[in-house]
């Protein structure tokens, strides 16, 4: 945090010279006052946009408070001003319509230039499935079968004010997506729950996603680097912690990463196939269970298993976690039709679904004694 | 404001015994006591609103999360939204319609006295509900006061349902009250008071009354489908069962856009009652002052999808919403120039309610500016849903709406009481209020174009400092208000010098031809329209 004192100048400085200080990417502006340009030509024609509608307005309102200011100035009472009689003006009133229409339809055109343009998602290179989620995003590659989930990776200890924030606090997830640089990369946005917004400013790319419907959007960017944005419409109580992260590579590193996440997702799923014929130790299902409970049950259910009365129900204690064992499995790995509760089997692989489980069903005084194993979860899934 | 029956009762105790107490209040038919009930509801909601916007902005004073947690903020946003919109600034602009369109075309009453009573008294049960959800097991409504769907159905808490019922009551409140403005326009007005002669705060607050007649119902309509998709299987919404969300947003905006124009009409009617007053000097365009007024309540009809630009439309449909929002600035320009004309060439005094009549023309401006700038699509996609946005409608309703109605308060309140305010206190009230309104949202446009999102409980370290700023200018601006509900106090206690029939020199119009303080009943005889 800067000094009060030289926050108060760069802020005065900032109200007088609006438009004039915009800059910096890689590290933290405090005082970032403007629209950013960022990495893509259309972008660069919003912020150019932008900046036309700001000139304009600031124009309009310099001349129409300066008649203003320099009315109260001379025209005041106790400087001995004497009202004039007049009003009504057809003249008058005709300009002023009709300099404001002409003003209008010259920022009109290049706006809808630029609209038509930001909106031809038509032939593009890649196809990315985007998918919102309370509160994560998920990625498909359309080309290839390569998907994964994104999720935020602050660490809950910074938000609670506990470890000291890291730069990208809030803005970081664990797994980017990644997408090349100088190729078309059309998205389909789309929603499991409720809306969510896919927004990275510096592609100028804000879509709604919409459950049950798909949305397009598209850009195409020009430099590598990584471009950080935040879901941008209100979808329940961690709204504002699901933040987007992209990287753009060249070509060439981005097929190699395609590449190597086809051969991960490849040998992860004949990890699986190995796990159904082993029984993991309770005391390492625990340990996973916990990693996983913290980083995807936790937001609702609380830490504690307490969940939020009326909103989000308790695990600890709860019928279903003491004794339901095959109603347990079921609603975590299917979920809860009209509920927040979302259909976890395809987010987690089975070692984590069975440990998660069997963490819930241990954990705070919920003491079953039993384990779920990734061949109990498995069962379910294939309806065995 | 409370005591104004003292006066009036020996010259009316022939005929009238008012009750007293409580009971005064209860039963009141009286559009004066009516009008000072709905002013001072409306500014405890203004007071209780304010405070949870103080909740948000102590959350916000610094990155991570300190007070309050996430589902507990959401509602804080959302309760505050709404009691600042149905519970601040729509009653105390039929508050101010209550105690003025009477006196203001020389009718003795409200046309329909006893729904008055019935518009007004409901209001509170409305709001009671409201808040007392808050205390409920999983809290109160906590999906934006926009309640889009399906955060609202499927994914909100069971209190849902008591939101709803509010919403409804507060609905049929609004629509009593403007039915009751518009009968009492057309057929009460004194003879001689003809269209084109009436005072434009009564014409603005017609137009007014038409929007809500027409948009209230579509409410009640979006919320009764919020209802039944949550608690009897229907699906509006939910494209499972054929709906559409994107729809809710059609239908809630189609109310809401109307809605954002019901809010400021009635001011741009005081502002243009106010100017020419201490600028000693006629409105410059009468006639056109009230076709403008018109032409931004049809206008608000058709711009309802520029809240929805990202949310998937077709080209031509962003390209429509675009050109007929750009086209309202047209005739809410004609009036901002209306006014700087009728200052041209005036004799200007900057009395209280000028000064905030003078802030509001700038400030209004300002939003409105902004509003321009938010409706060309390829830029709004930028500033759709952040701190840009939130920043320009609290100019337009905070300097805009919120400063009307304070101008409009101490403009009429020595009519009111018969006293002149505080004045000293008053310029106080608003010097704080000018500078800590501006702390507060000002540096809102600079971090939504840097990119911070709205309905947020925490954020990215690099907003941090302009949070800081902007939560100190919110406590400021919170606290300048207990200056005037001081003032307001000791004017109601009749404090004060007495003042002449006219108030202000310069004043005109039915209302300052009465006695200082108005009698519990004026006209009763139609005065003579020259």
């Amino acid at each position: 945090m800067k000094k009060t004192m030289s926050g108060a100048v760069a802020f005065l400085t900032g109200i007088l010279a609006f438009p004039a200080i915009a800059e910096s990417t890689s590290q933290l502006d405090q005082y970032q006052l403007n629209l950013t340009k960022g990495v893509t030509d259309i972008s660069a024609e919003v912020y150019d946009l932008h900046m036309l509608m700001f000139i304009i307005c600031v124009v309009i309102a310099v001349a129409v408070f300066g008649v203003m200011f320099y009315s109260m100035v001379f025209h005041r009472k106790s400087k001995g001003a004497k009202p004039a009689n007049f009003h009504e003006s057809v003249k008058v009133e005709i300009a002023w319509t009709v300099v404001p229409f002409i003003i209008l339809i010259f920022m009109a055109i290049p706006a809808a230039q630029t609209l038509i343009a930001m909106e031809d998602s038509s032939s593009p290179d890649v196809s990315v499935l985007v998918t919102g989620s309370q509160w994560k995003w998920h990625y498909k590659y359309m080309d290839s079968d390569v998907e994964f989930f994104s999720v935020l990776a602050t660490q809950p200890e910074q938000i609670a004010n506990k470890f000291e924030k890291g730069i990208n606090y809030l803005l970081e997830v664990d797994r980017p997506l990644v997408i090349p640089t100088g190729k078309k990369v059309r998205f389909l946005v789309t929603s499991d729950d409720v809306i969510h917004s896919w927004w990275v400013p510096d592609f100028a790319v804000k879509k709604d996603a919409n459950p049950g419907f798909i949305n397009e959007a598209w850009t195409k960017v020009n430099e590598p680097g990584i471009y950080r944005g935040q879901c941008a419409e209100l979808c329940g109580k961690d709204h504002g912690f699901m933040p987007v992260v992209v990287i753009a590579k060249e070509p060439a590193e981005y097929e190699a990463w395609i590449a190597e996440q086809q051969d991960i997702q490849r040998r992860a799923k004949e990890e699986e196939q190995k796990l159904l014929a082993m029984n993991m130790e309770m005391g390492e299902l625990m340990e996973v269970g916990e990693r996983v409970y913290l980083a995807t049950c936790a937001a609702c259910h609380m830490p504690n298993g307490e969940g939020l009365p009326g909103a989000f129900p308790a695990l600890k204690g709860s019928d279903m976690a003491l004794n339901d064992m095959q109603a347990h499995i079921d609603i975590v790995v299917n979920g809860k039709a009209g509920t927040s509760m979302q259909a976890f089997g395809k987010q987690l692989s089975l070692k984590e679904l069975a440990a998660v489980i069997t963490y819930e069903r241990n954990a705070w005084g919920n003491n079953t004694g039993e384990t779920v194993q990734a061949k109990d979860v498995n069962a379910l899934v294939t309806g065995q | 404001m409370s005591t104004v029956t003292d006066h009036a009762h020996h010259e009316d105790d022939h005929h009238h015994h008012a009750p007293s107490g409580i009971k005064r209040w209860l039963f009141t038919t009286n559009h004066k006591d009516i009008g000072t009930l709905y002013l001072w509801f409306a500014f405890i909601m203004f007071l209780t609103g304010g405070a949870m916007a103080m909740v948000i902005r102590a959350e916000l004073f610094q990155p991570g999360l300190q007070i309050v947690d996430p589902h507990f903020f959401n509602q804080m946003t959302t309760v505050h939204g709404l009691i600042m919109v149905f519970g601040a600034v729509m009653p105390a602009f039929t508050g101010l319609a209550n105690w003025l369109v009477p006196m203001m075309i020389g009718a003795p009453d409200m046309a329909l006295p006893r729904m008055n009573n019935w518009s007004f008294w409901i209001l509170p049960f409305a709001f009671t509900i409201l808040l007392a959800s808050l205390f409920m097991e999983g809290g109160g409504p906590a999906f934006g006061w926009t309640f889009y769907a399906p955060l609202s159905t499927t994914y909100s808490g069971d209190t849902t349902a008591l939101f709803v019922f509010s919403v409804h009551i507060m609905g049929i409140s609004s629509i009593m009250g403007a039915i009751n403005v518009i009968v009492t326009i057309f057929n009460m007005r004194a003879p001689g008071m003809t269209w084109m002669k009436m005072p434009l705060f009564v014409w603005t607050w017609l137009i007014t009354a038409f929007l809500l007649i027409a948009v209230m119902p579509v409410l009640a309509g979006v919320v009764t489908m919020v209802l039944t998709d949550k608690f009897f299987g229907t699906s509006f919404f939910d494209a499972a069962g054929g709906g559409d969300p994107v729809m809710f947003q059609h239908i809630f905006w189609f109310f809401g856009h109307p809605e954002v124009y019901i809010m400021i009409l009635p001011a741009f009617g005081i502002i243009s009652a106010i100017v020419p007053t201490f600028s000693r000097k006629k409105l410059f365009g009468y006639a056109s002052m009230v076709y403008a007024t018109t032409s931004i309540a049809l206008l608000s009809f058709i711009v309802w999808a520029h809240h929805m630009f990202t949310t998937g439309m077709p080209v031509a449909a962003e390209l429509f919403f675009m050109l007929a929002t750009m086209l309202i600035s047209v005739p809410t320009g004609v009036k901002v120039f209306n006014w700087v004309a009728t200052m041209w060439r005036g004799s200007l005094t900057f009395e209280v309610p000028m000064l905030f009549a003078l802030a509001f023309i700038v400030l209004f401006t300002i939003g409105g500016l902004s509003g321009l700038m938010l409706a060309i699509v390829p830029v709004d996609f930028q500033y759709h849903d952040t701190y840009f946005v939130v920043a320009h409608f609290h100019y337009v309703l905070v300097t805009g709406a919120i400063f009307s109605i304070m101008a409009a308060v101490y403009y009429w309140l020595p009519k009111w009481t018969g006293k002149m305010f505080d004045i000293t206190l008053a310029k106080w009230h608003f010097w704080c209020s000018l500078i800590s309104v501006n702390v507060l949202f000002f540096p809102m446009h600079f971090i939504g174009l840097a990119g911070m999102p709205r309905r947020i409980p925490d954020y990215a370290l690099q907003f941090a400092d302009f949070n800081k700023w902007i939560s100190i200018g919110g406590f400021a601006f919170g606290l300048s208000q207990l200056l005037f509900l001081w003032l307001l106090i000791k004017a109601c206690r009749k404090e004060g010098e007495p003042v002449s029939d006219q108030v202000w020199e310069g004043a005109e119009g039915l209302e300052w031809e009465i006695p200082s303080p108005a009698p519990y009943h004026t006209f009763e005889t139609p005065p003579v329209i020259k």
